[in-house]
């Protein structure tokens, strides 16, 4: 089967710079690429769209010689090659920004760049490039900061420089824009058409539909391992991509309407903590309060305090001063999880293996893991067995959680499946108080409308909820008002329908004043 | 032909059970080798370290004997590395466990109260908490690393009980020869098997595995423990508070172990003298790897340890070997766990190029 590939085409005879067929790759237990076919031609960017699960990041991984197909053939600019690593891929021409960097915090911009090139350097003269480079894609750069001073925005500006210096005829880019503002997602998308237009080829991976349409020029659509079709996204609406995507229509969360605020549930007052992390941030005077029955939505882009605020909330954090966090009435700022707990606070973490889950555990135990104090789990010092495999169950059936059963190890589950689990551990145990980090994170378009329903109704059923994510869209789908954590600071709340992505997007990237309010906030 | 490892993707259960077996063969085979280059007939040497020694009811007594202190300071080490405390330091425990328990032997000597043995036995059980509560306070104070402090303990420990027995404790009608006097019987475990010396302590180590047992697997201590030892964010995220566990998983194998060490000096040597241990607070280290880290396992791993004790003695008695061969033998058994363990996370499969295996998967 891999003879055929010359004579296809016919006429006009584009030779693409990467064209795969019939790619197979397989895992213990599971199928991630079953007869892929994708072709890039000179100078396209070409989107590969996917659920999660469907097999893109196993796809780009052959591309980058990370992974090696089991079946099918790889063609390099018209000759079929066999790409051996990465190293192999960088000399072809084919560079890969992560969608989660490798950088060292306490090296400098030119240092970590040094780290990833081939071949010997002298310092000097690379900082020079690496100026001249930023410099002329428009992505400003300083070598001689150290990255953990930089934003995430910057960071990943490191990692694209890291690639144009080798002058790439293919950039991969996996889910570029999930840690930028919309104002640095604008500034990347320029950086992308003009070398587009210089002729470099560009596979860009990512499950937002909307960037798609306004970026790129093909699209190839995989669903569960298998090549689903080829699309032009312009041509195309959202919807009918997403159903290519999933292969059924995405159920819309619906909001209800809006009801009357109800009491003060989660009362955060000038909140001040010192970060455990050295480089992470302190907060600073963060006030807020989450009514019952409304979703309070925390924007903002990845290491501005969230992480912080998140531990300081649930109490893996202790606060000096215990009446900056009230929870239900009561002052909780010292008070551990467990009594946290008790007072009704639910707690869905961001990292799903080995924070909200323990992966090496059965399904059974990580319901019990947070389950245990409100479900009464526990007898006599001893787990009660029945009553915790009967409480998984319940969340198994009530979440829609497709495992092999519950005594499932959680690593066994994809990532969509457990976070369904979790969040329905968290939502089961019905709370009066919810708190939701990146709630949809990583997850394929099908599980985030469960679990945005979820957070709906568990609100509508009088409970608080607060959820931080950098989604923007997730927050102004569900969110009743919105504020934005920049620095260590936290924004004054917006009622949703009165703010805009804009407003929004320039308090993230710490513009305050321009949009028209102070950091600060009436108690 | 190439020898490829291959991951599984998941851990896999059977393994988890069968490797510890597959490295006891490989130790025997190893053996079996070894003592044929050293120019002994390999069936009798196996049949002298292995066989001999417990195809006699004394021999097995023995077994027993050996196996208690082992399994006792394994259990101890086993529930504190399940939360990733390295304690290993039992032998230093162990230690000052029979330096308590027997120096209230000696305070009491002339004594024959039946309660002298119940309160020896908690005061050593305390000698070796209070011997481990020290590193768990470093641990938690100053962030000391409990594998350093732990261990060097236990030479304090040594030159402790060194300093005691050629001092406060020497007989005093002892000719000056560094030992305390021999216990009373009210001092001394009652043997539990006629005709052996097999004493209560084995029924104490019995019940300390079925306790641990249930611990481990039933309670909620255990479920923190191993939660905390498998992903210490998540249990902070459920609340269990990591200092507590620390104490606890500490405190517990110090007790486990001084209780141990009393066991020796109030069975099977019958008085303190310098050298209580031939290591059995390290070799527990084994021990409780070869178990697992599972109460029932390490039942098992130690009494195959004792064994190895028992056949090292053999075989330096009726063939001339050196003692050596013990640790040898224990030395190749934990090499080949370790090794061995690759199979639970990653399978072996001959292939014969690669080519020929994606013809294999893609049809």
């Amino acid at each position: 089967m891999e003879r055929e590939t010359a004579s296809s085409g016919g006429g006009e005879q584009v030779v693409p710079r990467l064209e795969l067929r019939g790619i197979e790759k397989s895992f213990p237990g599971c199928k991630a690429n079953d007869g892929v076919d994708l072709k890039i031609l000179p100078g396209e960017i070409h989107a590969l769209l996917g659920e999660n699960g469907a097999g893109k990041s196993t796809l780009v991984k052959i591309i980058y010689g990370i992974l090696h197909a089991d079946a099918g053939s790889i063609a390099w600019e018209g000759r079929e090659t066999h790409i051996a690593g990465p190293s192999f891929a960088r000399n072809l021409g084919i560079g890969m920004v992560f969608q989660h960097f490798s950088l060292f915090e306490a090296l400098t911009v030119a240092e970590n760049i040094a780290l990833g090139v081939d071949g010997a350097h002298d310092m000097r003269r690379l900082e020079a490039r690496i100026e001249e480079v930023s410099a002329a894609y428009g992505l400003p750069l300083d070598p001689r900061r150290h990255v953990h001073s930089l934003s995430v925005g910057e960071r990943q500006r490191i990692e694209i420089v890291r690639c144009l210096l080798q002058d790439p005829r293919l950039l991969i880019m996996d889910e570029p824009t999930s840690v930028l503002t919309p104002q640095e997602v604008e500034t990347l998308f320029g950086t992308l058409r003009r070398l587009s237009s210089e002729g470099c080829s560009i596979l860009y991976i990512s499950h937002k539909l909307d960037e798609i349409k306004q970026l790129c020029d093909t699209a190839t659509v995989l669903r569960g391992g298998k090549f689903v079709g080829d699309c032009v996204p312009k041509d195309e609406s959202a919807k009918s991509m997403a159903r290519m995507m999933i292969g059924d229509d995405v159920k819309e969360p619906k909001a209800l309407g809006d009801s009357e605020p109800g009491e003060v549930v989660l009362s955060v007052a000038d909140l001040y903590l010192q970060s455990g992390d050295p480089f992470g941030t302190d907060l600073k005077a963060v006030t807020f309060d989450v009514h019952a029955g409304e979703i309070f939505g925390i924007a903002g882009i990845a290491g501005n305090g969230q992480n912080e605020l998140l531990a300081a909330l649930s109490g893996e954090q202790l606060v000096p001063d215990s009446a900056a966090v009230v929870i239900a009435g009561e002052a909780a700022g010292r008070l551990g999880p467990r009594r946290r707990r008790k007072l009704g606070l639910s707690f869905v973490p961001e990292e799903r293996h080995g924070h909200g889950a323990v992966p090496a555990l059965r399904l059974t135990e990580n319901a019990f893991l947070s389950g245990h104090l409100r479900e009464k789990l526990v007898r006599w010092g001893l787990i009660d067995f029945p009553k915790t495999a009967a409480y998984a169950q319940k969340i198994c059936e009530s979440f829609d959680v497709r495992t092999s059963g519950i005594d499932a190890e959680a690593s066994s589950l994809s990532g969509g499946n457990l976070q369904k689990f979790i969040i329905g551990r968290e939502i089961l145990q019905s709370p009066n108080l919810m708190i939701a980090a990146q709630p949809t994170w990583g997850v394929d378009a099908g599980a985030a409308a469960a679990i945005h329903q979820a957070l709906i109704d568990l609100a509508a059923s009088g409970a608080a909820v607060l959820v931080v994510s950098q989604e923007l869209d997730e927050l102004f789908a569900i969110s009743d008002r919105i504020a934005v954590m920049s620095s260590g600071h936290l924004s004054a709340a917006r009622p949703t329908h009165a703010t805009s992505l804009e407003e929004i997007g320039l308090l993230m990237g710490g513009d305050g004043g321009a949009a028209g309010e102070p950091m600060t906030h009436v108690a | 032909m190439l020898l490829k490892l291959e991951p599984r993707g998941e851990t896999s259960r059977a393994m988890v059970y069968l490797t510890p077996l597959l490295a006891i063969f490989l130790t025997l085979v190893m053996g079996a080798i070894l003592f044929a280059l050293l120019g002994h007939d390999p069936l009798e040497a196996m049949y002298a370290f292995f066989i001999a020694p417990i195809s006699s009811a004394y021999g097995l007594g023995e077994l027993g004997v050996k196996a208690t202190p082992l399994i006792l300071c394994a259990i101890g080490l086993a529930i504190g590395f399940r939360a990733n405390v390295w304690n290993i330091g039992a032998e230093g425990q162990l230690t000052l466990g029979a330096i308590f328990g027997g120096g209230l032997a000696l305070w009491f000597y002339d004594s024959d109260s039946i309660f002298l043995l119940p309160a020896m036995a908690l005061a050593g059980a305390l000698g070796g908490l209070a011997w481990a509560a020290i590193p768990a306070f470093l641990k938690l104070r100053f962030n000391a690393n409990e594998i350093l402090t732990s261990l060097m303990l236990t030479y304090v420990a040594t030159l402790l009980l060194s300093l005691l027995v050629h001092g406060p404790y020497r007989d005093p009608d002892g000719f000056n020869f560094p030992e305390s006097r021999l216990f009373e019987d009210s001092a001394l475990l009652p043997v539990i098997v006629e005709g052996t010396r097999l004493h209560l302590g084995a029924a104490v180590a019995l019940f300390a595995v079925l306790a641990a047992w249930l611990i481990l697997s039933r309670s909620f201590i255990g479920f923190q423990i191993k939660v905390i030892g498998l992903t210490p964010a998540a249990a902070g995220y459920a609340g269990f508070r990591h200092s507590s566990l620390v104490w606890l998983t500490l405190l517990t194998g110090g007790a486990l172990a001084g209780l141990a060490g009393l066991f020796e000096v109030a069975g099977p040597i019958g008085q303190i003298t310098p050298v209580i241990s031939p290591g059995y607070g390290f070799t527990a280290i084994i021990v409780a790897f070869v178990g697992r880290l599972h109460p029932v396992g390490i039942l098992g791993a130690g009494l195959l340890i004792a064994l190895s004790y028992l056949g090292g003695e053999t075989v330096q008695i009726t063939m001339g070997l050196p003692q050596a061969v013990t640790g040898v033998f224990q030395g190749l058994l934990l090499f080949f766990l370790l090794a061995c363990d690759v199979l639970i996370r990653y399978r072996v499969r001959w292939t014969l190029g690669a080519a020929k295996e994606a013809k294999g998967t893609a049809s």
